[in-house]
């Protein structure tokens, strides 16, 4: 049988829609690790928080632009806590200390979104209908290309905040150097609030896609799970590196499992993302779009 | 006052050179040792020894591994549960297939298989470092798991591919009852441990902090850095195999791929974080926060509250407690609870006379 | 409790300041409720849960408990994970007067995980609808209760189903059947029988692992149409259903072409999934709905005096029925041990002699109003499944509609797996037969 080159095509674009999703979660990640340093194990969490918070007020009644914004008020108060109660009181620890405190955050959020709303089970309808359009005989998913469009968006909007507002090179100031960033009168914990909650707007945004896509329910924060091979492979600190990371690991995986997996038994997903991002990094170790890393003795 | 070096000379090496050169040190050692071996055992009831004692002990094994990885020799992992299960598969295979040889060799030789598999995967520590190293060990955990899931030959064809544990028996003797297995856990907790402490004090143990501390530093004072982050790999996975291995043999007795999972191997990097990075006690009191915080708050919870509020939130609200402990007790102390009772004893040397 | 036992105890409770073993005082019959309110299948586990304990409740409200002993019970969080469900089980077992009278695990990774401890401790394990198949044979397993039907009974009677609808057994040689399973032990339970019957009828058929939790399953539904097959069969739990009901509407699949197992089939995975749901096939062991006399009575007399364990939405829906079910046939068989040694507090191994004594007709259900509800079983210390039969529902926009009778199961293909597989079992384990039987015997 020839090889179905169409059909290999079509596995190539859901890849890649795939990849523009878990880019969207692997977005969040970036941001706080490059302005706070933390590598941040509840962005899951915060991801069911944003979720879970905006659909039950639209089951109650709201309109969906007033579920929005009091969800991202949710999200800007999340973020003044963390700021007040973790990062202020832990400046200067090593990263794996303020990992494991992002860890305490995850249970803790977690039990309180559940235990605040429900963990039951609550279909979002965004109004984009999940159905296949025709392009040559390939089926391709209209929502898929809805949250593509979203992930750029979110991108284009993050860049212009990044890079023409005052408060977005402020922002980058710290990224660079903290140091010297506070020296000529960058406000550090002004500075944080702003990235966890720009962290908990693309937390919303994430959940959004994927509460439509799977319900909201507690397993859309195993999402983060998702982000982690397109974290390494993409390098921590950087925006285009998550975009690129999640297009390679997700049309990579897809590839693998549909034309390797039925040879070795199938569902070679779980593991062939981190074996892939692994040879990219034997070859860069730093990540696709990483800073180099220098060392001296 | 009780707790000082005053008056204790060494007058040989070999004291200079003891793993707790203090007399109280060395008594404190004995006291716990024997409680854990003697009363224990003749007080604990059945639920004690078989469901909380028992997968402490494995637990802080397994975190007493990956101590040695990511706290002295620095090299960031996320494959523990991973290698657990090799040891688990292996030992189960080996007995399995094997017969004739006795399970206490069949856990030693799951440990040495666990160590090649751990070897292989460290292979990537000499070009990728840091956080990014942690891809080498994921992609191990991931594999791992996918392995022993997809081929039936490790399961022994098991429809499920669930495998159950054989009886362990040794001289005769069957180890079922919840005394015998507590006591095999801890005697062969208690060796590992005791070889670890000795191995990060010796000439190995140093060379691991050196690389840790920097590994460019350490290969220009002579280290050699392949052997040194490959052995740090292997012992971590020897213990992290035998951990396993006891988890499905002595605490289980069932045990399927998906016990070994990433949540697995995150619990044990908490442990380490939250005890304290290179430190042997460190792993055992992380091993307790974690595995037996979220047990006394259910219990808790279900003895005071349980009239009160729903089971529902009941649970919730246990997450949210366990969250918040992990960051007071970062915040209190950032290095771990194993510096919390290295504070509190400088504080005792001085009692009651601080100044 | 004797006196080195209190002694003990009290020296524990004096050092952890955690009392564990207080042991209730009053004649009350103990049972264990392990659930899962946390992590990612909380979703189906609280309903499920909910209908359980609203049962009891109910029984202890309407008639004082079962024959004058009341009902007591404890919740214990297990998070789907067997460790958990190990310490639960162990902290749990000896509580009430006599023990706890018996155990429901709810999950297949969780029963295995005291297949070896239950018959120690001499307590009955139900698994109503899952764990481990083999556990049927009641010489091998005397204290796990697969109950009601176990999968892989499920799988002839859903092949039975395909082949009604394609009209006749004959014609399903040469179909095309995806196995889309969750990859644990849960999910590849199927894949003997599945093989079996593929020799028998002559059909084909592939398995599609999917790891848990299944958040993404584009590349194997690429597959699936690659494929082509006639049917699909789906194995999943938790998030894992909707999304695949949702990737086999992105590939058109038919979804009354799909027919899932009774854990992919509750409206938890259904109302997520949204229009693309409709039409969907699954398989029941129960029916749905709050019109039988049995419910009205639990809304009667627990969630109108408030005192629900849960909502009251999920009243009538599948897994808070399937609770309910769980629990009627919990309390069966402790009634029935109850005949035997009268109307007190029984003990687990009590409870044993009742679930293997344990024969529900058509009338003793119909006389606690629950006719349609459960079917009528009959079980037996060979046979610990009891023969149940199989329903099939479909999705219709908002709520399940029967398509299908009680379907029978093909018993001449399954029992002689069963038998296999459990002496392979007892063989690994080195285990004795319960006395008085030897494989292949009848019972005393």
């Amino acid at each position: 049988m020839a090889f179905d080159w169409l059909f290999f095509l079509e596995v190539l674009i859901a890849g890649l829609l795939s990849g523009a999703m878990y880019s969207l979660v692997a977005l969040g990640f970036v941001l706080i690790f490059k302005a706070s340093g933390v590598f941040n194990f509840a962005q899951g969490a915060m991801v069911l928080l944003a979720a879970l918070t905006f659909v039950r007020l639209v089951e109650m009644g709201a309109p969906l632009w007033l579920a929005g914004v009091s969800t991202l008020m949710v999200m800007v108060v999340l973020a003044m806590l963390v700021e007040r109660l973790v990062l202020r009181q832990l400046v200067n620890q090593a990263p794996i200390i303020l990992f494991m405190a992002s860890i305490g955050l995850n249970f803790f959020i977690e039990g309180t979104a559940q235990g605040v709303w429900d963990s039951d089970v609550h279909a979002l309808d965004l109004g984009v209908p999940d159905l296949p359009i025709d392009v040559f005989g390939m089926l391709i998913s209209q929502f898929d290309i809805f949250a593509a469009a979203m992930v750029a968006a979110l991108v284009v909007v993050l860049a212009v905040f990044f890079q023409k507002t005052r408060i977005g090179r402020a922002l980058r100031a710290v990224a660079d150097d903290h140091q010297a960033a506070l020296s000529v009168g960058i406000p550090l914990q002004t500075i944080w609030v702003v990235v966890w909650s720009v962290a908990g707007v693309v937390a919303l945004v994430a959940g959004l896609v994927w509460g439509s896509k799977l319900g909201v329910q507690f397993s859309i924060s195993l999402v983060a799970l998702k982000a982690l091979p397109v974290l390494i492979l993409g390098g921590f600190t950087s925006v285009p590196g998550a975009i690129i990371g999640g297009l390679i690991i997700g049309a990579g995986e897809k590839l693998a499992e549909v034309f390797i997996g039925p040879f070795v038994g199938g569902a070679i997903e779980s593991w062939f993302p981190y074996m892939l991002a692994m040879v990219f990094l034997l070859f860069r170790p730093q990540g696709l779009f990483g800073e180099k890393i220098i060392e001296r003795v | 006052m009780f707790y000082r070096e005053a008056g204790q000379f060494k007058a040989s090496y070999a004291a200079d050179q003891s793993i707790f050169p203090i007399a109280q040190d060395r008594f404190g050692v004995l006291v716990i040792l024997a409680v854990a071996f003697v009363f224990v055992p003749l007080v604990a009831n059945e639920y004690w020894l078989r469901s909380i004692l028992t997968p402490f002990l494995i637990f802080s094994l397994a975190a007493l591994g990956l101590n040695i990885l990511t706290g002295y020799a620095g090299q960031l992992s996320l494959g523990t549960a991973g290698f657990m299960a090799v040891g688990a598969f292996a030992a189960y295979n080996l007995q399995i297939r094997i017969p004739e040889i006795p399970f206490i060799l069949d856990f030693v030789l799951a440990g040495l298989i666990a160590a090649a598999v751990g070897i292989l995967f460290g292979l990537p520590s000499l070009r990728i470092k840091g956080f990014y190293l942690a891809v080498a060990t994921l992609a191990a955990q991931f594999f791992l798991e996918w392995l022993f899931t997809r081929v039936g030959w490790f399961t022994n064809y098991s429809s499920s591919g669930v495998i159950t544990a054989p009886p362990m028996v040794m001289f005769g003797f069957e180890f079922s009852g919840a005394q015998s297995r507590y006591l095999l856990t801890l005697s062969i907790v208690a060796v590992l441990a005791l070889a670890a402490k000795n191995m990060v004090r010796s000439e190995i143990g140093r060379a691991w902090m050196a690389v840790r501390d920097m590994d460019v530093a350490a290969e220009v004072i002579g280290i050699r850095l392949l052997h040194t982050k490959l052995l740090a790999f292997a012992v971590s996975s020897f213990y992290c195999g035998i951990a396993g291995a006891l988890w499905a043999y002595v605490y289980l007795g069932t045990v399927e791929p998906q016990a070994f999972d990433i949540f697995r191997s995150f619990e044990i990097l908490f442990m380490i974080i939250i005890g304290g990075l290179g430190s042997i006690l460190g792993s055992f009191l992380g091993a307790a926060f974690i595995v037996l915080l979220p047990i006394v708050l259910n219990n808790v919870s279900s003895i005071f509250a349980g009239g009160t509020l729903s089971a529902h939130t009941l649970s919730h609200l246990e997450l949210v407690i366990f969250g918040s402990l992990i960051i007071f007790f970062l915040i209190v102390e950032p290095a771990g609870l194993a510096r919390l009772w290295q504070i509190a004893k400088e504080k005792f040397r001085l009692w009651p006379f601080p100044y | 409790m004797n006196l080195s036992e209190f002694g003990r105890n009290s020296i524990w409770a004096a050092i952890i300041a955690v009392p564990m073993m207080i042991s209730p005082a009053a004649a009350q019959q103990f049972i264990p409720v392990t659930t899962y309110d946390t992590g990612p299948y909380a979703v189906n586990g609280q309903p499920f849960m909910d209908g359980f304990v609203d049962y009891l409740k109910m029984l202890n409200a309407r008639d004082g408990g079962i024959n004058g002993v009341k009902l007591t019970w404890e919740e214990c969080e297990t998070g789907y994970k067997p460790d958990r469900f190990v310490e639960c089980y162990e902290r749990l077992k000896n509580k009430g007067e006599a023990g706890a009278s018996l155990f429901n695990p709810l999950g297949t990774g969780l029963t295995y995980a005291v297949i070896d401890r239950a018959p120690q401790d001499k307590i009955p394990v139900i698994s109503l609808g899952y764990g481990r198949t083999d556990a049927s044979d009641g010489r091998v397993f005397p204290y796990i209760f697969p109950m009601v039907t176990n999968y892989w009974s499920q799988s002839t009677a859903k092949i039975k189903f395909i082949g009604q609808k394609l009209g006749g057994m004959d014609k399903l040689k040469g179909q095309k059947i995806a196995n889309v399973h969750h990859d644990s032990a849960y999910g590849k339970e199927t894949i003997p029988v599945l093989a079996k019957q593929a020799e028998i009828y002559g059909f084909e058929v592939t398995h599609f692992p999917v790891t848990h939790p299944g958040l993404d399953q584009k590349a194997t539904w690429l597959q699936i149409r690659q494929y082509k097959p006639d049917w699909v069969i789906l194995r999943g739990w938790g998030v894992m259903n909707q999304t695949a009901i949702k990737e086999a509407a992105r590939i058109r699949f038919p979804r009354d072409q799909m027919i899932g197992v009774w854990w992919s089939c509750a409206e938890q995975d259904t109302v997520p999934a949204g229009a693309a749901a409709d039409g969907y096939i699954c398989a029941g062991f129960h029916a749905a709905g709050q019109d039988f006399p049995l419910i009205q009575d639990i809304l009667k007399h627990v969630y109108d005096k408030g005192d629900g364990a849960g909502s009251k939405k999920a009243v009538g829906t599948i897994l808070w029925n399937r609770g309910v079910v769980n629990a009627f046939l919990s309390v069966a068989g402790i009634k029935t041990a109850q005949k035997k040694f009268g109307n007190k507090v029984m003990s687990g191994e009590q409870v044993r002699w009742g679930l293997e004594n344990l024969n529900l007709t058509a009338a003793d259900i119909g006389s606690q109003g629950a006719t349609g509800l459960v079917p009528p079983l009959k079980l037996s210390c060979l046979d610990h499944e009891g023969g149940g039969g199989v329903k099939f529902q479909q999705w219709v926009g908002d709520h399940w509609e029967m398509v299908s009778d009680w379907i029978e199961t093909d018993q001449s293909i399954v029992r002689p797996m069963i038998e296999a597989s459990a002496a392979k079992y007892a063989a690994e384990k080195g285990l004795t037969l319960r006395t008085g039987m030897s494989l292949g015997s009848e019972c005393p």
